[in-house]
Parts: C-alpha cells; sequence; structure tokens
C-alpha cells in the first residue's frame, strides 16, 4: 500500500537527481546511525557470546578472537529446550492457522450473524493480562494433567497468535473476489472443497504472514512456560534462559550463546521473509 | 478464467449473502418450494457457521473462561491446599480488601502508571520523530527500516538477558562507555539500585516499543496526501508549520490507536520486568502484572493473585473503551 503511494512522489525529485542524490547519501548515513544505536544490544549480544568463558571482567569491544566455548555450553545445556521450544512453536502454528484460516473465511465471506460479536470478542482478548489467563489456566491445567505437557503449552501459546491471524487472515480475505468462490460452488464444490482449493490457495500470502507470526509468538513465549511447567520435563527455551539470569551470572558468554540461538527466528524471519514481516506489522495494528 | 468473468460480471454486486438469497437462477419460487428453501437456506447457515465454531470454542476456552474462572477465584480462599482438598471457601470481598489495602499495592499502582507513561512516551517521540525522518527518500530506506523492527521481534525474554548485561553495574557496557567518555568514576548500579531501576527498565522498554511506534506512525505519514502539503507550502506552511497544521491533525487517528494500543500492551508486560530486575530491588519496580504472579505463583494465595488481576482487567478495560472510540473515530474520518 505504501509503494503504491510513493511511486507517484519520487518522480519531480528524479528532476534534480545528481544534486540531491549526494545529500540523500548523507540521510542514508544518519540512518545507519540511528540503526547502529537501535541495534547496538543485539550486536552486544553475538560479541559476548563470542567471548572466552570465565573472564567476563572486560568483554573487549570486537570479538577478534571469536571463542566457541559459549556456544558448546549453550548446545549441551540448552538443545533439549531449543527442541521443545521449537515443537511448541510449530505446533501452535498448526493449530492457529487451522483454527484461525476457517473462522476468518466465515467472518470475511460469509458475513455470518453474529460476525461482530467474534470479531469485537477478538479485540477485546487482547486487553486481557496474560497473568490472568495463565492465573485461571493453571487451576485448569492441575485438573486436566496438562501442566508440564507440550500439548498444554501449545494450546496456551496459542492465545497469543489464534486472535492475531484471524484478523490479518480475514483483512486479506476480504479483498478477495468473492465471484471466484460463487464459480467453484456453481460448478457443485462443497463448502469444504471450495475453502481447501481455491480459498487456502488464493490466501497463501496472509496464510504465511500468520504462520510466521505466530511462531514468533509461541517461541517467544514467556508468561505461559514460566506459569505451566513446574518441572524440567518440559522447557522452553526462553524459561532456560530465564533460569540462566535468575541466579548470579558468572559465565555470560553461555548466556548470550543461548540468546543468539533463541534470536535465530526472529533474524532468519525478518530477513528472508522481510515482505511478510511488514505486511504482519502494519495489519495488526490497524484493526 | 473465462467462466470467472462471465460469472463476476452477474454475481460480482450480490456478493455473499445477498447472491445466495436473491440470485439463484432458477427463477421465481412457487408455493412449494418455499419452504423446501428455507430448510436449504438453515442448513447452509449451520455450515457457515461450522467454519467459525473452532475458533469460538478457542476463545471461549482461553480468554472467557479465565476471565470468569478468575472473577470466582478473586471471592475464593484459593491456596495449595485447594490442590488437594479441592475445596476452596467463598471469602466475599476479603480477597481485594487485603490485595488493595497493602501498602505494596499503592508501590505496584505507582510503578504501573510510571511504567506506562514513561514507555508511551518514550516511544511514542522517538518513533514518531523516526517516523518523521524515514519520510524522506534516501537510498537504503526500506531496508534500514526494516531492520530497525529487530529489537521488537525477538523474545522477550532474550531482550532482557541482553540488557541485563549490558547495564551491569561492575563489566556491563553502558557502565564502561560512559566511564571511557569520563562521565562517571564508578559503576551506576542502574538494576540494583531502588532509584534506578525502575528508570531503567522504562528505558529498556522504550528500546523494544519504538520499531512498533516507528512502523504503524510511519504508515500513517504515508496515507497523508501529498496535495495537502504541496497547497500548503503555496501558503506557507513549511517545516514546523506544516507539522503542526498538516502532519499532526491528518494523524490524530493514527496516533491515537498507537496510544491507547500501547497503554494496553505495556499494562500488561511481565516478562521484561522479570527478566530484568524480576519485581526488585525492595520492589521498586513491582508493577501490578508481576505482583499478581508473585501472589499466585511464589505465594501461592491464587485468590489474591486473582482479585489483582482483575483490578489490572478494569484498568484495561477503561483504556479498552477509548480504544474503540479511537478506531472507530479512525475509521470515520
Amino acid at each position: 500500500m505504501t509503494t503504491v503511494l510513493k511511486a507517484p512522489t519520487l518522480r519531480p525529485s528524479r528532476a534534480n537527481a545528481p544534486a540531491s542524490n549526494r545529500k540523500n547519501w548523507g540521510y542514508t548515513a544518519l540512518a545507519i546511525f540511528f540503526l547502529a544505536i537501535m541495534l547496538f544490544p543485539v550486536y552486544w549480544m553475538i560479541n559476548a557470546s563470542l567471548q572466552p568463558n570465565g573472564t567476563t571482567l572486560e568483554t573487549s569491544w570486537l570479538p577478534l578472537k571469536p571463542d566457541f566455548t559459549g556456544y558448546a555450553t549453550a548446545i549441551t545445556e540448552q538443545a533439549r529446550n531449543l527442541g521443545t521450544s521449537l515443537i511448541i512453536s510449530l505446533g501452535s502454528v498448526a493449530l492457529s492457522l487451522a483454527i484461525a484460516a476457517p473462522a476468518a473465511y466465515a467472518l470475511a465471506y460469509f458475513k455470518v450473524r453474529g460476525a461482530g460479536i467474534v470479531l469485537f470478542a477478538i479485540l477485546i482478548s487482547q486487553m486481557i493480562p496474560g497473568i490472568v489467563v495463565a492465573n485461571a489456566l493453571y487451576t485448569a491445567y492441575n485438573d486436566l494433567g496438562l501442566l508440564n505437557s507440550i500439548p498444554g503449552l501449545i494450546l496456551a501459546d496459542s492465545a497469543h497468535g489464534i486472535p492475531f491471524a484471524i484478523l490479518i487472515i480475514r483483512a486479506f480475505m476480504n479483498g478477495m473476489p468473492a465471484s471466484v468462490i460463487e464459480a467453484a460452488r456453481v460448478d457443485g464444490a462443497g463448502h469444504v472443497r471450495a475453502f481447501w482449493s481455491i480459498v487456502i490457495p488464493l490466501s497463501r500470502n496472509s496464510l504465511i504472514t500468520a504462520g510466521l507470526f505466530t511462531f514468533l509468538f509461541a517461541w517467544s513465549d514467556f508468561l505461559f512456560a514460566l506459569t505451566l511447567t513446574t518441572t524440567e520435563a518440559v522447557r522452553p527455551v526462553t524459561l532456560g534462559i530465564f533460569q540462566y539470569i535468575g541466579a548470579y551470572v558468572n559465565d555470560w558468554s553461555s548466556v548470550m550463546a543461548t540468546a543468539v540461538l533463541a534470536s535465530i527466528p526472529a533474524i532468519v524471519l525478518l530477513v528472508a521473509a522481510q515482505k511478510y514481516i511488514a505486511a504482519g506489522t502494519t495489519g495488526g495494528a490497524v484493526k | 478464467m473465462s467462466l470467472t468473468t462471465d460469472l463476476s460480471q452477474t454475481a460480482a454486486p450480490s456478493s455473499g449473502k445477498a447472491s445466495r438469497k436473491h440470485g439463484r437462477p432458477a427463477g421465481p419460487p412457487t408455493e412449494a418450494q418455499a419452504p423446501r428453501r428455507r430448510t436449504r437456506q438453515r442448513r447452509e447457515r449451520i455450515f457457515q457457521w461450522l467454519f467459525l465454531v473452532p475458533a469460538v470454542v478457542y476463545m471461549a476456552l482461553f480468554f472467557g473462561y479465565p476471565v470468569v474462572k478468575n472473577v470466582v477465584m478473586s471471592f475464593q480462599d484459593y491456596t495449595t491446599a485447594t490442590f488437594f482438598t479441592g475445596e476452596a471457601p467463598w471469602v466475599g470481598l476479603a480477597n481485594y480488601v487485603t490485595v488493595l489495602s497493602s501498602s505494596l499495592f499503592s508501590t505496584s499502582l505507582l510503578n504501573t502508571a510510571l511504567f506506562t507513561i514513561g514507555s508511551i512516551l518514550g516511544q511514542f517521540v522517538i518513533g514518531l520523530a523516526l517516523a518523521i525522518f524515514f519520510q524522506r527518500k534516501f537510498p537504503l530506506n526500506g531496508i534500514l527500516r526494516s531492520l530497525l523492527l529487530l529489537p521488537w521481534l525477538l523474545p522477550l525474554i532474550v531482550s532482557s538477558a541482553v540488557w541485563r548485561w549490558i547495564l551491569d553495574k561492575d563489566s556491563g557496557a553502558l557502565n564502561r562507555f560512559l566511564g571511557d567518555l569520563g562521565v562517571i568514576n564508578t559503576g551506576v548500579p542502574w538494576l540494583t539500585s531502588t532509584s534506578l531501576a525502575l528508570i531503567a527498565v522504562v528505558g529498556v522498554n522504550i528500546w523494544i516499543g519504538i520499531p512498533f511506534n516507528l512502523t504503524i506512525l510511519y504508515g500513517g505519514l504515508q496515507e497523508i496526501p501529498d496535495e495537502l502539503y504541496e497547497a500548503g507550502s503555496l501558503d506557507g506552511a513549511t517545516g514546523w508549520k506544516a507539522f503542526r497544521h498538516i502532519t499532526w491533525p491528518m494523524l490524530r487517528p493514527v496516533v491515537s490507536v498507537v496510544l491507547v494500543l500501547g497503554v494496553v500492551y505495556t499494562l500488561k508486560v511481565l516478562d521484561i520486568i522479570l527478566g530484568l530486575t524480576n519485581g526488585g530491588p525492595a520492589n521498586s519496580t513491582q508493577t501490578i502484572a508481576t505482583q499478581s504472579y508473585d501472589l499466585s505463583f511464589h505465594e501461592f494465595k491464587f485468590g489474591e493473585g486473582a482479585a489483582l488481576g482483575n483490578v489490572l482487567v478494569i484498568i484495561s478495560l477503561v483504556f479498552a473503551v477509548l480504544y474503540l472510540r479511537a478506531s472507530r473515530r479512525a475509521v470515520d474520518e
């Protein structure tokens, strides 16, 4: 949407391109300066993760002699937790999309009675503090035997993703031509088939956006990991990091190495799936 | 393809429900067909609802139930013993009285207010400044702007861990930097001093929130038509004048949405505070959310934790009303 608006304004400035271009590179330099300040903590995390173990008193400003013992410790101690996080996040993506995509379709296309109420409930759900949900879920999970279980965490973590996914996918489906679906229906396709073979492929981009964010939400979840687990049996990596920093830390390089490993999904998605991330950031907030 | 375009000419204007009601090519219904059609319509509607049912069930179980359960628990003496005996005696308003009259409540309430106001103010002002800066056309604008999203996408607990190391009193990067500049002689106890911890936590939360504010406000700025600025510049409105008389009024709806969403999200923040200070030192960064967590999951007074959680819900609801009014205004304008 923004690129469409930008296009016409580019034209007049191109007329005096040679003069303004040099000035514009000055802005680029300034922008890089801002970016450097904002991303310094990320740099510092990577830098600290490459420092030798133990000698944490003076972290050097540059990792001139990168040392991977931090990563060795991190992988021995946290590999299992990283795996747990991965399973939970993938599970949450599958569950969220399976629930959100049909719902978004019903809200956008059928305009069923009560759709307004459902949308209102989704908006209101964003105001409910996680601690309130955790407080009640703990007691329910305790009765149901869902504490310290991967299904339990997948279900709970999807609370971050499902409302968001419904809004994003619905916003996209609103713009989908109804005629395409009707054509399929006239051809004799049932609702399920029309949905599965027409609607789903057409909404691919919004499904990817919703899926990526749902993954990040579940991967980043800390509150449910903290409250709905009581043993070491099921331990997402966020909780692993919290345990590291909960006590006095004397080995920052392995804490930072774990932090780097836990940041990989965010970094990879930002670089590789930038288009979808941009779509999600604006789409989610406007609602 | 040709079928699609043909159909779109006849069926497109009457999309959705309308076309199913009136768009049948079968001609006018006879008296006998009417009841059968009505049952078919009803079946159709039930089928449509089935698409929505899983989401409704999920929302009811994971948002509706917790809210109701929390209200019930807040009137009960719900402790660890409850898990064994299954008994949670009804205590009326006792939990609320205990929680609201404790000296810690006023501290948490004040901290929540300071944390929220400080975070929102910082995020918004810096986010808006950066959004305006990125309105300029310069090489690599898009890439640099999207890289700025990174702090917002990182798991909050990762950010907390990194900032703990940066803000470390003895060997943190910030103190070393300030020391090298000659600004300070001894390490500043950013996270371990009762007077500084809240400021440090707010600072970290500002860092996390800038990308969100930047992105939304940038989107809002892009929506303002250039003609307005062109017309304004003819009347002598440039620079600050253009901002005050064109940008700000046009951006108002987006601003209110960003601010209220920011408040609602900031009120709930738990990860950052638990990761950075755990509410300490001496409760100087304890907010209503962290205190509610503490009551339930450290002291196992689930009833009191629920009562405090409900206080937080009520505060959020006040802003929810503001949010809905703001977003309705955004739609109207």
